[in-house]
């Protein structure tokens, strides 16, 4: 391997984008409740690309979910550009998510299957503000987009999602977000259903398009090799809590919490043994 | 999209169930262009007239005939006017007489006459029988011999003076060309108790039906539609309450709750639109309740989440994001809404709570007309037996295209 | 050499779709297993690399459909058998597969021990329910699963367990093949873990003689099986021992691979991934030469006309490309 294209930049000087004070959900009331969220802290700096990393039903769709303004937090308070965050109205939720966008798990999911990538690509533009620019200009921004993910706009036109790879509709999803322009871009496990060619370059494209931008990127993943390669800092979640959280290279070089641990020694690795022995099936 | 009409297509299932139905609509569009009128015009003056072809008496009298001498005539002519009655006195008489009649066929009237001709003799009375049967035989024997002679039919007219002069008579041979009389009238399914021509009467019964069944079925998709997706997308107190309502309409019985609206309306308030709306008012919880779960489904799907970070507005959201999801699901159960009102609209007018019965024909008033003048006993099965044939095609082709389309759209049924 | 357990010749299979349209999804693949060795196969989605686990099983049922090519199990040859008659006799005893998410696929309102009864039924109607419940028992024991999991339902069991008990069900007759789809791709890392061990000791044991185990993960093949091919758009484009194929591919497509491991190891953090643009060809009608050649950056167009045979070289290795071996590492020495 050569030597790394990225260096780790500083960002506790930058302002906070999205910070949180005891931020906490519980489903269901009684004997049946469940808190998927529990308390939780959190400061997300301007154009950090911050991962949080958990397994499955640790809660990190959940938080999700709360961070986008898709359900509202049981408890504790999200703070937006350091004010707290306001979503009571439906207006003040559309206010809100001209700053945030996010790119989903499933592909074939996330875009409607009876619109053509035509309207879906248009309705971004329009979105900001760009209604009133000739046809001509639309055109140019769109092939900029794609452009941008490695997709060619022409070939594009006319054609509906589902005739694309999975690879190549994360990759749209990109170019939305290129022309969205957003604060923060929350990825909730983007790459776990590509293969790992697609992986690669969807990774990248993020990466590039965070520097193009300067948006802050909040990455969900239950992959520490991906969070590791990808992010500036590391939030590690475990039934609802961050028991963990710092730069990359810290959490995961020099792990200290148990959980991390064990998450790191868990995963199949290449330069040094995977240990088996660990493993007691008879416990 | 057009994948999907082609997929549709493809489907044998759905094909068969749309010619079935196509081929019913044709008839409906194209059978009054050659026999148009009035469908409940009252032809006849009797009531159930056989199916058959009808030839007008005075025309055919007036009509010059043609000599044929056809060796079957006679017995023909013998075999249609020799009642039951009269073939099961010969065999009494024949059994009377002694003889054996183990292998006599009485429906074969060619061997029953020679017999009788062998056997018969007036001057012996059988041990046992009256003498008012002994005289009926003769009077039987009488009879046959007129039939086989073929006495020649004199029409006379009243002549200058106030007599009768024969104008014409009308021998056994004399025969005219149906085309060459002036009224021939064909009714392939006879008339019924008002003496109207069933068949003339079916075909716009059917296209009332299916105008009743379309309209119920719009109705009860509309309200099922826009409650279901109400409901499943804004959840929370607007779903409770939909769904109260919508439980208190499937508890109570459909049909009873149908039965009891129309009653209160009254029968001159009753027009074919009206009892169409009613079934449809009373049709739709299912269709509400099915709409619901899928739209439940498709609210956190991830496009959805999308478009509302988009900041689209509610009624965007619910016709572009999440109507076309359900769109093949909707049409399938349309197509049972139309089925199951064309049902109900028989069922209630079965029961006489259809449509005012002066304006238009139903299929269910059609079989109400005939229950209520007992054609089912007394064998006129062409005054109903045409319309259930007609009510089973309808629903069957219905069914039949929503199997198919259930096949192309629902991917745990595809093959 | 051991014995050779499973042996692949030129298999060809196809789908036929909807609109009979041909797509022919394994293209002339060959390998063999030697007894107690396991191999890997890696590929991206759609490579055809879990049709190829079920043509191999003779799981030939619409739309799949058999062309050429044998299939030898042990000695016995399965090719162009009736399917019905595969799954008597072959699939379990001989041929032992576990589907994608097979955890899914166990029938909710049925007791585990149920299960058990219907595999070894199948093969053995004399074996009285004790017999079997004691052979389960045993083996249950052996590989660490709780024998109170015999008398639960699949929905008591989470998501690990379920897949482990997916793989005790479908080894109890101790198979000469086991077929591993992407076993632990829906688990976590400490499920997955555990899954593996399980496999692993099941083979040290003896009673699974040979392994094939498919995934996209490099990183687990590598710590998984003895050797890799990677497989692109129906054929096989390399072979070689796991260690071989991950610290010296020789194909564009592997090399390629290869660059994308994301493992949580000093020096992975920052540095370019080697991407691969482009998607894989359409098998509706494959191109007649090499099939990577439309997404390979150095290809020539002789690559794209000339048919490529499979290349042998060095000890059982294999690859699939018109360049030779020294002027593809001249190539990747350059980046």
């Amino acid at each position: 391997m050569n030597e790394p294209v990225r260096v780790q930049k500083d960002f506790t000087n930058a302002p906070l984008c999205l910070s949180g004070k005891g931020v906490t959900k519980v489903f269901g009331f009684g004997d049946k409740k469940t808190v998927a969220v529990d308390h939780v802290d959190f400061e997300f700096h301007e154009g950090e690309f911050v991962s949080i990393v958990g397994e499955s039903g640790s809660g990190k769709t959940t938080l999700s979910k709360m961070l986008l303004g898709l359900s509202n937090a049981t408890e504790g308070e999200i703070f937006f550009q350091g004010k707290p965050r306001d979503i009571s109205s439906g207006h003040k939720k559309k206010e809100y998510w001209k700053g945030i966008q996010a790119i989903f798990q499933d592909p074939f999911s996330s875009f409607n299957t009876f619109q053509k990538i035509d309207t879906v690509l248009l309705d971004c533009i329009n979105m900001r503000g760009g209604k009133g620019l000739s046809k001509q200009e639309k055109f140019n921004m769109m092939s900029d987009a794609c452009h941008f993910v490695n997709l060619e706009f022409k070939e594009l036109t006319n054609k509906y999602p589902f005739e694309l790879s999975g690879g190549q509709m994360q990759r749209l999803m990109i170019a939305r977000i290129f022309l969205l322009k957003p604060k923060i871009l929350l990825a909730d496990e983007p790459t776990s259903m590509v293969d790992a060619c697609s992986r690669a370059t969807i990774l990248d494209m993020l990466l590039n398009l965070r520097d193009e931008i300067g948006m802050t990127v909040i990455f969900i993943t239950h992959d520490i090799g991906l969070a590791y390669y990808i992010s500036d800092s590391v939030y590690i979640m475990e039934h609802g809590k961050f028991v963990e959280y710092g730069k990359a290279d810290e959490v995961i070089l020099h792990p200290q919490a148990a959980y991390t641990k064990r998450l790191i020694s868990d995963v199949p690795k290449i330069h040094e043994e995977w240990d088996l022995s660990t493993v007691d099936l008879h416990a | 999209m057009k994948n999907t009409i082609r997929q549709v297509f493809h489907s044998p299932k759905f094909v068969g169930g749309f010619v079935i139905f196509v081929a019913i609509l044709l008839t409906m569009f194209i059978y009054p262009l050659f026999n148009p009128g009035n469908p409940l015009q009252q032809i006849g003056v009797g009531t159930f007239a056989k199916p058959g072809t009808y030839v007008s008496l005075y025309d055919a009298t007036k009509t010059t005939p043609e000599t044929f001498r056809l060796p079957e005539a006679d017995e023909n002519r013998l075999a249609a006017s020799l009642s039951d009655e009269d073939r099961v006195a010969m065999v009494e008489y024949f059994t009377a007489m002694g003889i054996d009649i183990s292998d006599l066929d009485t429906g074969d009237t060619d061997t029953l006459l020679q017999m009788w001709e062998d056997n018969y003799d007036p001057s012996v009375r059988p041990k046992g029988m009256t003498g008012a049967r002994v005289n009926y035989f003769k009077r039987l024997n009488n009879s046959l011999q007129d039939l086989k002679g073929g006495d020649t039919i004199i029409i006379a007219e009243e002549g200058e003076d106030g007599a009768l002069v024969e104008s014409k008579s009308i021998s056994t041979t004399d025969y005219v060309r149906t085309g060459a009389v002036a009224n021939v009238k064909t009714l392939p399914l006879g008339t019924d108790n008002f003496g109207r021509d069933v068949l003339k009467e079916l075909v716009s019964a059917t296209g009332t039906s299916i105008g009743i069944g379309l309209l119920a079925g719009i109705v009860a998709t509309l309200i099922g539609l826009t409650f279901g997706l109400l409901a499943g997308y804004l959840g929370g107190f607007v779903d409770d309450f939909i769904m109260f309502i919508t439980n208190i309409f499937t508890v109570i019985p459909g049909f009873v709750l149908l039965i009891l609206i129309s009653y209160s309306i009254g029968q001159e308030q009753r027009g074919a639109a009206v009892v169409a709306t009613v079934i449809g008012l009373t049709g739709w919880t299912w269709t509400a309740r099915s709409v619901r779960s899928q739209v439940i489904s498709l609210r956190n799907r991830d496009h959805v989440n999308l478009s509302k970070l988009s900041g689209h507005s509610l009624l965007r959201i619910i016709l572009t994001d999440i109507l076309p999801y359900i769109a093949s699901y909707v049409v399938m159960a349309f197509i049972l809404q139309v089925s199951s009102g064309i049902l109900a609209e028989a069922q209630l007018s079965l029961l006489g709570l259809g449509p005012r019965t002066t304006e238009v024909p139903t299929l269910g008033l059609m079989m109400n007309w005939a229950m209520l003048y007992s054609a089912h006993t007394n064998g006129s099965w062409w005054a109903y037996f045409p319309v259930i044939l007609v009510i089973t095609l309808i629903s069957f082709s219905l069914n039949l295209m929503n199997t198919g389309l259930d096949q192309v759209f629902n991917p745990t049924l595809r093959d | 050499m051991g014995k050779v357990m499973l042996e692949v010749r030129n298999l060809k299979t196809k789908y036929v779709t909807r609109f009979h349209e041909d797509v022919y999804a394994v293209d002339g693949v060959s390998f063999t297993i030697e007894e107690g060795k396991s191999l890997g196969i890696a590929g991206e989605s759609g490579c055809g690399k879990s049709t190829l686990a079920l043509s191999m099983m003779g799981y030939y049922f619409p739309p799949l459909h058999y062309m050429s090519g044998d299939i030898i199990i042990d000695g016995q040859n399965i090719s162009g058998m009736d399917p019905d008659t595969v799954r008597k006799t072959i699939l379990g005893s001989e041929i032992a597969y576990i589907p994608q998410a097979a955890m899914n696929a166990l029938n909710p309102t049925q007791k585990i021990i149920r299960f058990l009864e219907d595999v070894i039924h199948a093969h053995d109607p004399k074996k009285t329910k004790k017999e079997i419940r004691e052979m389960a028992e045993a083996r249950f024991a052996e590989v660490g699963l709780p024998l109170d999991a015999l008398d639960k339902h699949a929905v008591e069991l989470s998501g690990g367990m379920k897949q482990r008990t997916v793989i005790a069900v479908s080894t109890i007759l101790n198979p000469k093949v086991l077929i591993a789809d992407e076993p632990s791709s829906a688990l976590d890392v400490t499920s997955q873990k555990l899954v593996i061990k399980m496999m692993r000791e099941l083979m040290e044991k003896g009673h699974v003689k040979s392994m094939l185990f498919i995934t996209h993960e490099l990183p687990l093949l590598y710590n998984v099986t003895d050797d890799i091919m990677v497989m692109y758009a129906g054929q096989i484009v390399e072979k070689g021992t796991a260690r071989e194929m991950v610290f010296d591919p020789v194909h564009p497509y592997s090399h390629g691979l290869m660059g994308s491991i994301l493992v949580p190891e000093e020096g992975t953090r920052g540095h370019k991934l080697a991407a691969i643009p482009g998607a894989p060809p359409n098998l509706k009608n494959p191109p007649d030469g090499c099939r990577f050649a439309e997404r390979c950056k150095y290809a020539t167009a002789d690559c794209r006309y000339t048919s490529i045979p499979e290349k042998p070289f060095g000890e059982g290795r294999m690859y699939r490309c018109l360049k030779g071996l020294d002027e593809l590492k001249e190539v990747y020495s350059h980046e």
